[in-house]
């Protein structure tokens, strides 16, 4: 339930409501979109990217020297949590063709794929498998399936999104392979919002020009991610899931390629190695660095474990300046603050509303475009709403929904929305959500190429976890596809290539030369990386814990 | 330590803490502070990773909730689930028929159901479990489909079962037998395949890859708008 104070605000937006629905419903653009300098100067002046202090310069490392942000530079400038000197690589815990890091989408798509050629595989995953960021997605995909649309449509509007820092080769293998990606899923058995006469049902995302966001009600992610993981769990004798067993380091052999990793049983407290001819990271994004202060969108073990990793390796990385902030997160209640609100909802006629109930922005621009306008309207403009824990945001009009699209909709289309506020006393087919830009994607990453190799060799990397495709800002739908279109390449040629790889002796050389680095650059610190989860624990209890020395049965 | 303001106690398994009154259990478990390895995943309803069950003082009922979007009550008593036991059997998804024989070949067990609603009752959803199980024996793949699609899989039903099925895997063989043989197929999907295998576009990728920054961001402003 709102308090008492909003009401008058809430007031105002139903007062504006039947004006803003006639002009949605004529087809005009309810807002004037931004034309490419005003999209400059608010990205300029209110983007957090944009503050001075969000970037520092990174001394160690293949990006030595790049401008990147903080709080990734702090994680990649950390120790190891390993002794190399404690291993025995002679004699490997696990061997396997391919070890696969982090089972969400792009993991699951590629041991689907390595085993339909007979390649074997181990999906090491922090916690269980399918706890991930591919479980939450609830828009949808994009692809270029209708008529009026075409796969190089979707080609530009990526490129445009992204500022067009993308990689070409990269954006035209994943709008290209979109539709086809679509069939593979259904023939897995992905349940799509289709007409009755099997057309697929289609939307609008921001920054798209033509209608294809493709969907699963607002469950996408789940139904997807289900139905990949339910096909690994058919494959036992192919793929190996090994949950709460999360990859430490890489392993290299001797000459540089990739052999492999190490792993942590978060449970028992052990390491063990994992010999493979190839390795695939798909580790997903780092939302839960918390970066800038900002909520998160993100599942519990988003802590970008696979860029240090890689990192230590001699992997490259491209565009880690760059952090997206998804216009819609939830500020109100509190306990739900910084829960993504999908943007399936503006794509649907919802409309971001400042405390008069007036548009202060066209409702589908690019994210950062979006969220830089919805904090200008905040900070700067102060037509915000606070909410009781001096929280600020704007309201998101969903009853409009209703009104644009027919009763019922919204109880058919965004159930899980519904179900998310209802608990809290508010029907948000009847009063509007309140929202502010909340911490969401990994713009950038690993480098690859279309096979998704990285710099080093036997070491490729799909999903989130990857950098290139989507340049400095990725568009609602491509992130979906891109776990699809990119997990199933990764899983294709890191099978061919294990066919011919030959492996020599194992090495972990490559953590003794970073330490060396760290402390040749005169960096000090007592962190160590990857973060693999974050903490919540209050300051008092974290005072507490006073153990002197840990010996014994009790840690 | 002194009562605070808008705290209450809560029992996690068994063991009192104060906490703010207004806290989720997975928030009120981080504030006493237990940092979680098993339990939390999404943290936003969406995964079914932290299933908890809980009483109430004075109240004989058991209670069931996802600890992420479930709110503390006074002197809750509460556990959480570290893992559902649940047994998925082995299919090719190409050799089954959405039909009554797939459910009775793979999950046999759905024919033991008593209806006694637990299984409903327990669902933090509160999806109609107990009709999609039945839907099942009916061979009704759709009606299991739909009924049970925003099944997050936390296994409450499973463990509240006295018939010891486990739903939530019937419910995803019948969403893949659904969208594979029974929802209608899409003829502009096939086309536009086509046309992709055919190079169709490769033309117009080829140009547009060629073409120079500055002139993209041109035909990219001035691109029509569905
Ligand atoms: C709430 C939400 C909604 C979204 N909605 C949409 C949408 O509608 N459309 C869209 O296109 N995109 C959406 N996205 C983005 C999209 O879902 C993700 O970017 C995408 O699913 C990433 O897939 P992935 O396989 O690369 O990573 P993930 O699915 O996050 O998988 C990474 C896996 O790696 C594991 N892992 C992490 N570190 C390690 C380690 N050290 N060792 C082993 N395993 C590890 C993680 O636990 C996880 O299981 C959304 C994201 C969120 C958070
Ligand atoms: S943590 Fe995912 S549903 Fe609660």
């Amino acid at each position: 339930m709102y308090p008492e104070y909003m009401h008058e605000s809430i007031k105002k937006v139903t007062q504006t409501r039947n004006k803003r629905y006639e002009l949605a419903k004529s087809g005009k653009p309810v807002f004037p979109p931004m034309s490419s300098d005003e999209r400059e100067e608010v990205l300029n002046k209110f983007h957090p990217d944009y503050k001075l202090e969000s970037k520092r310069k990174i001394h160690i490392g293949p990006n030595k020297g790049e401008s990147i942000t903080t709080e990734v530079a702090e994680m990649l400038e950390s120790h190891s949590r390993i002794n190399p000197k404690s291993f025995d690589l002679s004699k490997p815990d696990y061997e396997t063709d391919i070890l696969i890091i982090g089972g969400g989408g792009a993991g699951a798509a590629a041991a689907i794929i390595a085993s339909q050629s007979g390649v074997k595989s181990i999906i090491s995953t922090k916690l269980r498998f399918g706890d991930a960021n591919s479980m939450m997605s609830q828009g949808g995909m994009q692809a270029a399936i209708k008529k009026i649309d075409s796969p190089p449509h979707h080609y530009l509007d990526a490129m445009g999104g992204g500022h067009f820092d993308n990689k070409p080769e990269l954006v035209r293998a994943m709008t290209e392979k979109g539709p086809d990606v679509v069939k593979w899923l259904e023939e897995l058995g992905v349940v799509w919002d289709k007409l009755d006469d099997g057309s697929f049902q289609a939307l609008h995302g921001g920054g798209t020009s033509r209608k294809r966001m493709l969907s699963s009600r607002d469950y996408t992610g789940a139904i997807i991610l289900r139905t990949l993981m339910d096909e690994v769990r058919n494959q036992p004798d192919k793929v190996n899931v090994l949950e709460f067993m999360p990859t430490v380091e890489l392993l290299l052999d001797e000459q540089g390629k990739c052999a492999g990793g190490v792993l942590y049983n978060l449970e028992t407290e052990e390491y063990f190695t994992v010999k493979a001819k190839a390795t695939i990271i798909t580790t997903g994004g780092y939302g839960r660095l918390h970066i800038r202060g900002y909520d998160t969108t993100n599942h519990y073990g988003a802590t970008g474990d696979g860029l240090v990793i890689a990192y230590r390796a001699g992997g490259k990385l491209l565009y880690m300046d760059s952090v997206q902030y998804h216009p819609t997160g939830s500020v109100f209640p509190e306990q739900i603050a910084g829960f993504l609100i999908t943007e399936k909802i503006r794509g649907a006629g919802g409309q971001p509303l400042n405390k008069d109930g007036e548009l202060f922005v066209f409702p589908r621009e690019p994210r950062d475009v979006e969220s830089s306008a919805i904090i200008r309207e905040c900070v700067e403009r102060k037509n915000g709403i606070k909410t009781p824990s001096e929280r600020v945001g704007i309201w998101l009009d969903s009853p409009l929904i209703e009104m644009l699209q027919g009763d019922g909709y919204i109880n058919k289309q965004f159930p899980a929305m519904h179900r998310q506020f209802i608990r809290y006393g508010i029907d948000i087919t009847k009063e509007p959500m309140l929202i502010y830009p909340s911490l969401h994607y990994q713009n950038g990453g690993i480098e690859i190429n279309e096979k998704c190799e990285s710099n080093i060799p036997g070491l490729y990397v799909a999903g989130e976890a990857s950098g290139g495709v989507h340049g400095r800002n990725r568009l609602m739908g491509n992130s979906v596809l891109d776990y699809n279109v990119f997990g199933r390449i990764a899983g294709e040629y890191a099978s061919t290539y294990t066919k011919s790889v030959k492996l020599n002796k194992l090495s972990l050389d490559h953590i003794n030369s970073y330490e060396k680095e760290l402390k040749a650059a005169g960096i000090r610190t007592d962190l160590i990386s990857p973060v693999l989860l974050p903490s919540y624990t209050p300051e008092d209890v974290r005072k507490r814990p006073l153990t002197a020395k840990y010996e014994g049965t009790l840690r | 330590m002194a009562k605070k303001e808008n705290f209450v106690t809560v029992f996690i398994m068994g063991k009192g803490y104060q906490v703010p009154a207004e806290a989720t259990i997975m928030g009120a478990l981080e504030y006493a502070g237990y940092q979680i390895i098993r339990g939390a995943g999404c943290r936003e309803g969406f995964c079914g990773a932290c299933a908890t069950v809980y009483r109430l003082p004075g109240d004989y009922k058991i209670y069931t909730g996802l600890a992420c979007t479930t709110l503390v009550e006074k002197d809750m008593w509460l556990s959480q689930l570290p893992a559902i036991p649940a047994y998925k059997t082995i299919y090719d998804i190409n050799k089954i028929e959405p039909n009554v024989a797939a459910v009775q070949k793979l999950y046999p067990e759905v024919f033991r159901c008593v209806a006694c609603n637990s299984c409903t009752k327990a669902c933090p959803q509160d999806l109609e479990v107990m009709d999609y199980i039945q839907a099942a024996k009916r061979g009704d793949i759709e009606a299991v489909m739909d009924l049970s699609f925003d099944c997050l899989c936390c296994g409450l039903c499973a463990i509240r079962c006295p018939a010891e099925i486990v739903q939530f895997n019937v419910s995803i063989l019948a969403k893949r037998l659904y969208g594979k043989y029974l929802a209608p197929k899409s003829k502009e999907l096939s086309n536009r395949i086509k046309e992709i295998n055919d190079h169709s576009f490769d033309k117009e990728y080829k140009k547009l890859i060629s073409t120079d920054k500055e002139e993209l961001k041109k035909i990219y402003y001035k691109r029509d708008m569905e």
